[in-house]
């Protein structure tokens, strides 16, 4: 199946794109698609341990299961105010 | 009673007008409970030097759909803490330069101390979980700035947002 991966501020920089387009086999979690996007984006490996992700624009977790069509979104740690 | 939900939230790149946020969230509460008697704001300023480097400017980044949510959970939050207390959370996206606000909050509550409190407990909160990012642009160099790991699941960063604002 085939998802849509957004990635935001250093992670957007480092992969050198804002979206990609992700094949998982399913059935596939949040960590999967992370997984699949480093082996596209090797330069992403050091966020292994700091990134939190989103679903649908919905706060989610890496163990939360994706379907086809999702729109996975991974974001680095937050600097607002 | 909660009336928080119809206070204003936003990402945008335009200037920030604390004055219309104010009239908005203290129309929140005025006719509910005992009423608006306070009304607290904080602005988020781009400084001119950070860690001894010169600011040229700055480009704040925002996941726009989630941080509104993100926005709204820290309403629902102080309106769970503070009820009859009102909030709207402005941040703004872009090329900011000295000077500019690029967050606006405001509070309104019936008396004073709470409408302190739940100010300092949504900037705290902004913080901690706003899909929000600052790249720094300085005259020698430029550098993302990462702080929180953002979970908007953890209640100890609330707990820790909580102590901060009732100091």
């Amino acid at each position: 199946m085939r998802i849509t991966v957004r990635l935001f501020a250093r992670l957007r920089e480092l992969a050198g794109t804002e979206t990609l387009a992700v094949d998982l086999l399913e059935p596939a979690t949040v960590a999967d698609a992370w997984r699949a996007t480093v082996a596209v984006a090797p330069a992403l490996a050091p966020f292994d341990r700091a990134i939190s992700c989103a679903v649908n624009a919905n706060f989610s977790r890496m163990s939360h299961p994706v379907a086809a069509g999702d729109d996975v979104a991974f974001l680095p740690p937050v600097s607002g105010g | 009673m909660l009336a928080i939900l119809n206070a204003m939230v936003a990402v945008t790149p335009a200037p920030l007008s604390l004055e219309h946020l104010i009239v908005q969230v203290e129309a929140c509460v005025r006719t509910g409970g005992e009423g608006c008697g306070a009304v607290a704001s904080f602005l988020g300023l781009v400084r001119a030097t950070h860690q001894g480097r010169s600011v040229r400017y700055l480009e704040y980044e925002a996941f726009d759909a989630l941080a509104l949510k993100a926005f709204q959970q820290i309403q629902q939050e102080a309106g769970q803490q503070w009820p009859n207390s009102a909030l709207g959370i402005v941040h703004r996206t872009g090329r900011l330069t000295v000077g500019e606000a690029s967050v606006a909050i405001v509070a309104a509550t019936a008396h004073r101390a709470e409408a302190f409190q739940v100010c300092r407990y949504a900037i705290e909160r902004v913080k901690q979980i706003a899909p929000v990012w600052k790249h720094e642009f300085f005259d020698d160099g430029e550098a993302w700035v990462e702080g929180a790991l953002t979970d908007p699941f953890d209640e100890a960063a609330r707990a820790r947002a909580l102590v901060i604002a009732c100091a």
